[in-house]
């Protein structure tokens, strides 16, 4: 807790000349005088001159806080980077820049000088923040630096040498009793490298033997994760080979489980399993590795064969992902104990429209098989949209080329068998005609590609909040992120997934996702060991601390917690887990026992700065008040960028900027009412499918929870509406402004808070 | 002497994750930009498919990261001009445009209140004016405004100087040349949009109703000429028909020879920022093929059972403008019924496509393909991230981004 603090306001930018800082000064004094024994104002504090003077007075003083009281935390924070904690109050943007003159005209005629009414308490706030705040302590720990790899397929074995290749030691888990994962059953692939042009060697092989010739990697085949209990740095892992079971020390996982092909009775509408001579991409592959392409209901040569890329028959309909996979025994239900609720199988039709960029590739790649075993082979390729973007456009460009391979859009209405065997496709619109009939030999229909993970956990995390990956039912069960920024951000810390198992991918993208996807896992154990936050608060050394002789075991923050930090015990008391933790403090927004703070935010902190907030007994004279919670990721910069464009706002609300509104806990809300505030507004992130919060469900659990909160205000004869979330997005500088002026309009014709002058 | 620090050039998206990414490992990195801001083409995006967010979130807390992290170092209006050396021990020239605007600058916008000169502002590519004394955009990181010195006479240069009371315009700036010593090189150059003057069958960029997709997210940002109003170029009226052409260059011989990834789905999206506006407009797609790989599929469906858009499946012969109303005169033949036809549109959108920005360059060490993409192999320490290396989207650009951090410590790593 900061006892020594220096107290700095700025006059520059307009500052000085809009706002009483002489009297700001003199109300820190007043109020403060003995937690600060510096407070100066200066007519440009970052002026090199002023800055050299802090860091002066920091020296002689023995200070151990600033508070700087001139413009935004998001500006000059290179200018004013001291070794001490430092607060930024933000009198420049969010009091003098935005000052809305028009509505406080009739409080300045009665001699009310609303502006530096608000930079004072601004000010005010600051300082008390920085009273509550000490410099964060982290543990730093030893842990462990091994990387546990699952899948030992190209993008698995890809990601050990990557890992390995920066000094990590590797455990590979493959199930299968070989490494190299689908590859090995594939005859060629499509280009992997530059220029892009030609079907190559998968170089499989190579790859398999690099990781065996590896002293870092330890491949374990036939082999199985069982579970993974613990946290990133401190992981166990129990993998059984070959029927026992061992455990290994791991620090960061990264899961390459691949994908596994779609159930062919997605293909029944177009013919599979009734037509002799439909096979599916899958079965192609296997009859070119095996050396000969032969049509199943003769075993001979077939001198043409339609690849029918337009699948619209099998997506006719797309809903109901199948109930019945987990029970088929089609696969061996490895590791399929009788959990408490059963998996939720999200395979589906949709998956074979996921894959349309890779059965396109293959498509061209197989027709250039039957091209080079059959040199009079006739092979067609019938599309709705050739689905090969980027680079790969030169690999279709080639194939265009081959006067052996035609091409042509065309929806597919039907396939039907004649007599000896062979098979009319039925096609409409296409470039060839209206409506064609291609009299083929064989039909080779695409393998969707579903990730393992849309059949089972995986991962097998033992954390309490469940085994496997929260979001999967968001993205179809593929393990991905929901942020185009950061795609290897899940809600597990730790754990980053790679190749197929984590967005349909060539093997060319998956060797690079299989490169930053090993970076990432140790760039985890490296933030662990210098006691870090990972992403999105990279290097934030404040942790939750909880005070458990207060907890009374009611489990929300067990519950709450986006990146299931939290196990419990039998009694239901939390078990933190700090290497889990993002620093979000959804925790702490969650406890209604409020034992859960950090070094530099808590309850207490935020609390206090709200009773900085000066309450005019009357609306008449000196206008209502509102308090704001503001998400310091975006509402708050926008807000600043409301400030730029100098849009102005009522002078009658009062930000906080909070990490998360996640983070918010009711007792603010509830104290700002009962001291009479007159509104409260949550500005957060927007939530829902596609959400936009940095820490997933923070704003959709800060709404939940003020749904309690307006169900205690109309107990208490408080009208709900004084509360209220918002969802704003970064950009929307121009509607926040407006979203306020409404919100006040609405308090003003409420009237007071009941609550007011109690 | 052996180097373990990393040279990201570019600070685009791509160029930011790579830099961040091994500076969060503990690497020095410096990231040299030649904008005067960092963000690269992402900063200009309206929205980024498919959750049409803004691209400024993500942005911020990379901004957020390099604040917090003292391993990160940059460098704007700075070009690479020179490497030497060797894997583990490069030497870089950087050359270092002048801001004529210091470190003392609080963005207050004096400079800009006294600037009288306008030019087109190349951040809304030439939609817009700004000022010869300008904040490059609302959401610059660095925050610190520009003078385009050459763009003044003496008298407004004095008159510029002296409203900075902070002492910030700096008129002796003069060109600087830094060198820095590095282990590694990460190329994150970027894309350019494909010269619309090239496509002189779809107007050679002189119809003033056609514009080009990157124009378009000027037009629907908040921070864009209009404040987010599309309204077409000519007259500012509201358009009601609107027609996107794909493949402007893209997957063209005479052109750009590859497919450029990102347009299909940058037209949905674009479509649904005229529909959001307009709800009665008229949206037609004219494409080769529609590709909307992966789960995109769901956001092309999505967008697709809109009934005021219209899918054309054929290649735009000629635009031409219609003399009385500006209108753009759209040549098409429809790929599939084979009728050939001219179309009527308020306002045309080219995707023009991505070129990469080395295209033409020639760097010692580094190895260019003929249509301008970086193909050096790894392990050289010079690496390829993002869009220079090949068309992506900003997830799979992130991808290769980090992918090339970790290629570029494996070559520092232990030096």
């Amino acid at each position: 807790m900061a006892e020594k603090i220096g107290v700095y306001i700025c006059g520059g930018c307009d500052i000085a000349a809009a706002v009483n800082i002489e009297g700001i000064a003199a109300s820190v004094k007043n109020k403060y005088g003995g937690n600060c024994p510096v407070i100066k104002t200066d007519a440009v504090l970052c002026s090199p001159e002023s800055v050299a003077r802090i860091k002066a007075d920091v020296k002689e003083n023995a200070l151990d806080a600033v508070c700087l009281c001139a413009c935004s935390p998001r500006v000059k924070w290179d200018v004013f980077a001291f070794d001490v904690l430092t607060e930024r109050v933000n009198i420049r943007e969010f009091c003098v820049w935005s000052f809305d003159k028009q509505t406080s005209a009739p409080d300045a005629a009665k001699g009310i000088d609303n502006l530096t009414i608000m930079a004072q308490e601004y000010t005010l706030m600051g300082v008390v923040k920085l009273t509550k705040s000490s410099v964060p302590d982290p543990e730093t720990l030893t842990t462990n630096k091994t990387i546990l790899v699952l899948g030992g397929g190209f993008t698995g074995l890809t990601a050990a040498l990557e890992a390995a290749a920066v000094g990590h030691e590797v455990v590979l888990v493959e199930r299968k009793a070989e490494l190299g994962g689908r590859a090995l059953g594939m005859y060629k692939s499509i280009p992997l490298a530059p220029p892009y042009t030609e079907t190559q060697d998968t170089g499989i092989d190579k790859l398999v033997a690099a990781v065996r010739g590896n002293a870092k990697i330890k491949a374990l085949t036939s082999s199985e994760l069982k579970s993974l209990g613990g946290a990133p740095g401190l992981y166990t892992a129990q993998i059984e080979t070959g029927g026992a079971a061992h455990d290994y020390a791991i620090g960061a996982v990264i899961v390459a489980t691949g994908w596994e092909p779609q159930a062919a009775e997605f293909l029944a509408p177009m013919g599979y399993g009734s037509i002799r001579n439909v096979v599916t991409a899958a079965e192609f592959e296997a009859m070119a590795k095996k050396g000969a392409i032969a049509r199943p209901s003769d075993g001979k040569m077939p001198a043409s064969v339609a690849f029918v890329l337009d699948v619209g028959m099998c997506l006719a309909t797309p809903e109901a992902p199948r109930e019945d996979a987990c029970a088929n025994p089609a696969e061996p239900a490895e590791g399929a104990e009788a959990g408490p609720a059963p998996y939720p199988n999200t395979e589906s039709c949709k998956h074979l429209a996921y894959s349309s960029e890779l059965t396109s590739l293959v498509a061209l790649k197989q027709a250039g098989y039957l091209r080079e075993k059959n040199e009079n082979g006739l092979a067609m390729i019938v599309y709705d949209h050739m689905m090969v973007p980027g680079l790969n456009e030169r690999y279709y460009k080639a194939a265009q080329d081959d006067p052996g391979v035609m091409l042509t859009k065309g929806t597919v209405a039907g396939l039907t068998e004649t007599a000896n065997g062979q098979i009319v496709v039925n096609c409409r619109d296409s470039l060839l005609g209206e409506n064609i009939e291609l009299l083929c030999d064989m039909v080779v229909l695409p393998t969707g590609m579903v990730p393992t993970t849309a059949h089972e956990p995986t991962v097998n995390l033992v954390y309490r909040q469940g085994p496997q990956f929260p979001d999967l039912g968001l993205f179809d069960g593929f393990a991905d992120s929901n942020y185009i920024c950061f795609p290897y951000e899940t809600r597990r810390t730790g754990v980053y997934a790679a190749g197929c198992v984590h967005q349909p991918m060539t093997m060319a993208q998956a060797a690079d996702d299989a490169a930053g996807a090993a970076l990432k896992a140790v760039q985890c154990i490296s933030s662990i060991n210098r006691g870090v936050a990972v992403h999105p608060r990279s290097g934030d050394k404040s942790y939750p601390v909880f005070n458990f002789v207060r907890c009374t075991q009611c489990k929300r923050c067990t519950e709450e917690c986006p990146f299931g930090a939290l196990d419990d015990d039998e009694k239901g008391t939390p078990k933190p887990n700090p290497t889990r933790c993002r620093r979000c403090g959804t925790c702490m927004g969650a406890c209604p026992e409020r034992v859960i703070s950090f070094d530099n935010y808590n309850v207490d902190q935020i609390g206090t700065m709200i009773r900085e907030m000066g309450v005019p007994a009357k609306i008449e004279e000196g206008g209502p008040r509102v308090l704001i919670l503001a998400c310091e990721n975006d509402a708050y910069p926008a807000l600043d960028m409301a400030a730029f464009r100098k849009t102005a706002w009522s002078p009658y609300v009062r930000f906080i900027p909070v990490r998360c509104l996640g983070s918010v806990n009711a007792i603010w809300v509830a104290d700002a009412m009962s001291k009479g505030i007159d509104g409260v507004m949550l500005l957060g992130c927007k939530y829902g499918d596609d959400y936009q919060c940095h820490f997933v469900k923070g704003s959709e659990l800060c709404n939940r929870r003020k749904e309690n909160i307006a169900e205690s205000l109309k107990r208490l004869g408080v009208e709900p509406e004084r509360v209220d979330q918002y969802q704003v997005s970064i950009d929307e500088y121009d509607r926040i402004p407006a979203l306020i002026e409404s919100f006040m309009d609405m308090i003003k014709e409420k009237g007071p808070n009941p609550f007011k002058g109690y | 002497m052996a180097n373990n620090s990393i040279l990201v050039v570019g600070g685009g998206f791509s160029g930011i994750t790579s830099a961040l990414e091994a500076a969060e490992v503990g690497y020095e990195v410096f990231i040299v930009e030649k904008n005067p801001y960092l963000g690269g083409r992402v900063a200009q995006l309206n929205q980024y498919f498919p959750k049409l967010c803004p691209p400024s979130c993500g942005l911020e807390i990379q901004f957020q990261r390099i604040r917090n992290n003292p391993k990160v170092n940059y460098f704007t209006q700075a070009e690479v001009t020179r490497v030497t050396g060797a894997p583990g021990d490069y030497e870089v020239t950087v050359k270092l445009s002048p801001r004529h605007v210091n470190e003392k600058c609080t963005a207050c916008g004096a400079c800009a209140e006294a600037a009288t000169t306008e030019l087109p502002c190349e951040f809304d590519l030439g939609l817009g004016m700004r000022k010869a004394a300008y904040r490059p955009n609302i959401f610059a990181f660095p925050m610190r405004y520009v003078l385009t010195k050459e763009a003044c006479g003496k008298d407004e240069l004095a008159k510029i100087k002296a409203s900075c009371v902070y002492g910030a315009i700096d008129l002796d700036d003069a060109p600087r040349e830094i060198k820095l010593n590095v282990g590694a090189v990460v190329w994150a150059t970027g894309w350019k949009p494909y010269d619309m003057q090239r496509l002189e069958n779809l107007g050679a960029g002189k119809i003033g109703n056609v514009i080009s997709n990157m124009q378009m997210e000027r037009l629907a940002a908040p921070n864009g000429p209009t404040g987010g109003k599309i309204l077409r170029p000519s007259d500012a009226a509201e358009p009601k028909r609107v027609a996107f052409v794909q493949c402007a260059g893209s997957r063209d011989e005479n052109h750009l020879n590859f497919c450029s990834y990102i347009c299909c789905m940058a037209s949905l999206k674009q479509a649904t920022y005229i529909r959001e506006r307009y709800p009665k407009a008229q949206v037609t797609i004219y494409y080769i093929d529609l590709r909307t790989p992966g789960r995109y599929d769901n956001f092309m469906k999505k967008v697709t059972a809109d009934e005021n858009l219209h899918l054309v499946k054929g290649k735009v012969a000629a635009i031409v403008e219609h003399a009385a109303t500006g209108d753009a005169v759209v040549t098409v033949e429809n790929a599939v019924t084979g009728i050939k036809s001219d179309e009527r549109f308020d306002l045309v959108v080219l995707a023009t496509g991505m070129q990469p920005s080395l295209a033409g360059a020639t760097v010692a060490g580094l190895h260019i393909d003929e249509d301008g993409f970086v193909t050096s192999a790894p392990g050289t320490g010079m690496v390829a991230s993002g869009c220079a290396k090949l068309p992506l989207d900003v997830m799979k650009s992130a991808q290769t981004a980090t992918a090339a951090a970790l290629k570029a410590i494996q070559t520092v790593a232990g030096r």
